[in-house]
């Protein structure tokens, strides 16, 4: 006797029989006639006992997973790329609603709440980056960088792009990939520009290497290493100047306190969702957006799909339906600006809430207490015995912890067997000189977190 | 409104009206002064490079904590989906265990994806057991998640390929990937992003690609085959282990997009058919939400083969202990870390919540539906199938045709699939370009939904048809019954209307009447002095 599976409303025993009765069958196997035979497999499935009961699969899950140390039970200072920070319970709430969390894609007026929502993702992103033509977000930071530099590409004919020399490697894989190997007709050469001892770019080296042959420059701030480029207008026309796309990435939650891209000469903004209201999820959580004036040549370069707002039949009232969708891959296939498909959009709708939720007030007082709390953090550190950081860098968020003699990897031990998660050893990467990590410090770090932080790492010094 | 429904349905719907909040755009409920989060105001004020500070406030709302959620939930809750019935083809609606959900959030929110690998063993043990199994329903050796989507898995195969290419010196002469007018448009969009020149091939008698067409694109040029089985018209082309042989034989890899895995599911093995990697849209078939639009996974596995050029990095079992690896010869990444682990966890949750037993019985029951619809919408006034003359049973999906209602009435297939969704069933899922069947559309029932909801959705989709025949304008103008009216589609393709955020529509449009009292120059108090 099968029993009725609780996922599959015609399973069990006579769930089917209707519909067959109907076909005039009584089996199925014959509506499998177009494999085949010797297509079929022969060989039976070996997969680990199913567990219908919710109650013995939840077991199963908590059994597993509970073999992970997680940030809330340990101090976490990890950042780059995904980052610890508050995640405001209205965002859950909203972003687990299963009536946008299960559907797929409706009409502007059957999903009418959703596209509304995105509209409004993207006009919140607009209102910070200073942009106002902004995509629906792609799969991460990365791919938002590998996107505009293509974009760029496309605008200008032209395939070099010019990045700092000190870049997250995670990132910079990604866009490695975006730029294609050289052996490929329309490669993009990647061509890196001096980062100096104070962290910034070289505007020397920049000027230097900046020329008609350049598509874009890429520049982040705060950088890699979490400082913030003194004067990043200055590096926009540089790029501008030459022709060159000027591409800024940026952190949004810095941008209560540091200048919107879109006002000091940015083309092109790219930027991580991540920090606006989702979890890290183990880098689960992460997603990326695109960010431009809204002039029709950059428009028509984007491989995202666009949601805009338009009038309805009706007076004074308005909906939202996509913008440019000819121009995807979904309109033109292999003709299409690159490729979109599935992306982030769940988490556009945590991080609106996010957004409205802070205000232009909310993201001035985080961006505040996050300069303060890592600097704080800074300082404290740079009296430890054996370890230093450079305080005459304004940082932001992160920082570059450096260390006399001790190995990296031993002093992260260390840290984990007193519940805490030390900064990514970035030791031997490009830009560091000896052992040293990257410390994330944000708002859900306490003072007391960051004394901790200290004591403990005193104790794995001595 | 009159319901045309009630003479042969019994269904809970009939009555269904969406919610209506006419809710404003976030931006016009701000009220200077209010506050939805604070946080701590630190002892000392940031010090901040002048040229780097913020001039001007950014023009976002100013709103409660309630406010805010208020007007997100009134959003949620204008989203028809699920809470009908949507048979949305291609996109294999499921049920999505909300299990998953809980566990994602109790294990996985306060993860972070660079912890050390001895801190992440629960769920480093959930990638390689999930691996197992997605290598046992394909006969391939590897699967990694990283890819963020289907599309995404298939640039992976892009990408893999590249260096397979690389390692064989054969990059830059093998530049060609061959696909067909019915694969996802996905496979060529991201072969050629990543710099492939892409072949696609058109279909013939039987509704797919002869051997001939094929034979006559391969040669030393071609570097991969991208192809779905069955495609979303429920055709599956009898050839594709010779397809695969051909391929392999003039030197180029095979990459199977399953993302019409539910019909064949339990039944075949595309490692057995010859493919070298396949990718399953975990989203999808295996049960994970779709979101709207993602996070979503594409699972992509391949042969031993491959798996050296796998980005990284990769979860490598020792023992008992799981821990992570990058290899010499690794693409590097498609995207940053490991993957969107919650649907990998969901899917996995999904997955063994199902087991084999419970995948087989879906297959069927997702088949058995496909074909009762076929019958009973082969009976609908003006209703007809792709590829008349393939009279076998079609496998997990079948695309129809609207044509002649359309030459009959004047609606088209838009019209119809408007005027449905005032009766609580989502738009349909119609066709990917170009469309190949005029006035298409592509139902997929899959296994979650019941007789009862299938029924109700063909009882309605052959009541507008009536409804057009009757009254044509009732349909052309709907929905009636939506959150909102049709959207004027005009100032959508138009630069000088078309606004992607408040701030162009303020621009483009001027601005609408609000009591928001904001001076957009207004200087900035970030506070502190600058340097």
């Amino acid at each position: 006797m099968t029993r009725a599976h609780p996922w599959m409303a015609n399973s069990g025993e006579e769930g089917a029989a209707d519909m067959l009765a109907a076909l005039g069958l009584d089996g199925v196997e014959t509506l499998f006639q177009q494999i085949p035979a010797d297509h079929l497999t022969q060989r039976p499935f070996d997969l680990p006992p199913q567990l219908a009961s919710e109650a013995a699969l939840s077991r199963h899950l908590d059994d597993v997973l509970s073999k992970n140390a997680t940030t809330r039970d340990n101090l976490c200072f990890l950042g780059t790329g995904a980052w610890p920070h508050y995640v405001p319970s209205i965002c859950d709430e909203v972003a687990n609603r299963y009536e946008w969390q299960t559907s797929v894609f409706g009409s502007p007026t059957s999903d009418h709440g959703r596209n509304q929502a995105w509209f409004e993702f993207c006009s919140q992103i607009g209102a910070l980056v200073g942009c106002e033509f902004v995509g629906l977000p792609v799969y991460s930071w990365g791919c938002a960088t590998g996107h505009a530099v293509r974009m760029a590409s496309r605008l200008t004919g032209r395939r070099k792009v010019l990045v700092p020399a000190v870049m997250d490697p995670e990132r910079r894989m990604v866009l490695r990939t975006y730029c294609e190997p050289p052996e490929m007709p329309r490669s993009i050469e990647i061509v890196e520009v001096k980062v100096g001892a104070d962290g910034c770019l070289d505007r020397d080296d920049l000027a230097a290497k900046m020329g008609e042959d350049v598509a874009a420059l890429y520049v982040e701030t705060p950088t890699y290493h979490g400082v913030i480029e003194p004067d990043p207008g200055a590096l926009c026309r540089i790029a501008t100047d030459a022709g060159a796309e000027a591409i800024v990435g940026v952190d949004p939650l810095s941008l209560g306190v540091l200048e919107a891209p879109g006002r000091y000469g940015a083309t092109i903004v790219t930027g991580p969702t991540q920090p606006l209201g989702v979890h890290m999820y183990a880098g689960g959580g992460v997603g990326g957006f695109i960010a431009s004036a809204d002039d029709e040549r950059y428009a028509r370069e984007y491989n995202t799909l666009n949601i805009s707002i338009a009038e309805t039949v009706k007076e004074g009232e308005f909906g939202f339906g996509l913008t440019l969708f000819h121009q995807s891959s979904y309109g033109m296939r292999d003709e299409g600006k690159d490729w979109t498909g599935n992306s982030t959009y769940l988490w556009a709708l945590a991080a609106a809430t996010y957004m409205s939720a802070m205000g232009p007030v909310g993201f001035a007082e985080i961006g505040r207490l996050i300069v303060a709390r890592s600097r704080h953090a800074a300082e404290m550190l740079d009296t430890l015995p054996g370890c230093s950081v450079d305080l005459n860098r304004h940082c932001f968020k992160e920082f570059v912890l450096r260390f006399d003699a001790a190995d990296v990897g031993e002093v992260n031990a260390g840290l984990r067997k007193r519940g805490i998660f030390g900064g990514k050893d970035i030791t031997g990467e490009p830009g560091v000189d000896g052992p040293a990590m990257l410390l994330c410090v944000t708002e859900i770090h306490t003072e007391d977190d960051i004394a901790r932080l200290a004591d403990a790492l005193k104790e794995c010094l001595s | 409104m009159t319901a045309p429904i009630s003479r042969r349905s019994t269904s809970r719907f009939e009555g269904y009206h969406a919610p209506r909040w006419a809710e404003p755009v976030v931006h016009e409920l701000s009220k200077a002064g209010r506050r939805g989060l604070v946080f701590d105001c630190p002892k000392t004020e940031p010090n901040l490079p002048e040229m780097a500070r913020r001039q001007t406030a950014p023009d976002l709302p100013e709103m409660t904590e309630h406010d805010a959620l208020r007007h997100y939930l009134h959003l949620s809750q204008m989203c028809l989906g699920m809470m009908g019935v949507s048979l949305f083809g291609t996109c294999t609606m499921k049920y999505n265990p909300r299990i998953g959900e809980r566990a994602s959030l109790e294990h996985l929110a306060h993860l972070h994806p660079l912890q050390h690998p001895d801190t992440l063993q629960g769920l480093l043990e959930v990638y390689a057991i999930f691996s197992d199994m997605l290598c046992e329903l394909s006969g391939m050796d590897q699967f990694v998640f990283q890819a963020g989507g289907g599309a995404d898995a298939a640039y992976t195969h892009a990408c893999v390929t590249r260096e397979w290419l690389k390692a064989r010196g054969e990059l830059g002469q093998r530049d060609q990937i061959v696909t067909t007018i019915q694969t996802h448009p996905c496979s060529p969009a991201t072969a050629n992003a990543a710099g492939f020149e892409v072949i696609t091939l058109s279909l013939e008698e039987g509704g797919y690609p002869s051997l001939d067409q094929l034979k006559s694109v391969l040669g030393p040029r071609t570097a991969a085959l991208m192809v779905n089985n069955p495609d979303d018209m429920g055709i599956y082309n009898p050839d594709i282990k010779e397809w695969v042989r051909l391929v392999h034989e003039a030197g180029g890899l095979c990459f199977y997009d399953h993302a019409n895995f539910n019909g064949v599911m339990t039944r075949l093995r595309a490692r057995e058919l010859g493919f070298d990697a396949c990718m399953f849209m975990l989203h999808k078939t295996f049960g994970a939400p779709k979101g709207g639009g993602g996070p979503a996974v594409g699972a992509y596995g391949c042969s031993e083969e491959l798996k050296p050029f796998l980005p990284g990095p990769l979860v490598v079992r020792d023992g008992d202990r799981f821990r992570l690896e990058d290899g010499e010869q690794s693409l590097g990444r498609v995207r940053e870390f490991m993957g969107n682990a919650p649907q990998v966890l969901k899917a996995y949750a999904w997955a063994r919540g199902m087991g084999a037993e419970g995948l087989r019985e879906a297959a069927d029951l997702s088949v058995l539906a496909n074909n009762y619809m076929d019958k009973r919408l082969g009976e609908v006034r003006g209703v007809s199938r792709s590829n008349p003359d393939v009279d076998v049973p079609r496998m997990e999906m079948t695309r129809h045709s609207f044509e002649q209602v359309t030459a009959d009435t004047g609606c088209t297939v838009v019209d119809i699939s408007m005027r449905m969704t005032d009766y609580g069933i989502d738009a349909l899922w119609l066709s990917h370009e170009p469309w190949l069947v005029a006035e298409p559309f592509t139902p997929e029932a899959g296994e979650l939904w019941s007789k009862e909801d299938i029924d109700y959705w063909i009882d309605v989709l052959a009541a507008v048809v009536d409804e057009a025949y009757e009254s044509p304008e009732t349909v052309k103008s709907a929905p009636h019954k939506a959150p909102i009216h049709q959207l004027k589609g005009d100032a959508l393709e138009d630069p000088a209307r078309w606004a992607t955020t408040w701030a162009a529509y303020l621009r483009k449009h001027g601005a609408p009447v609000s009591d928001r009292e904001r001076d957009q120059e207004t200087p900035f108090p970030i506070g502190g002095q600058s340097a």
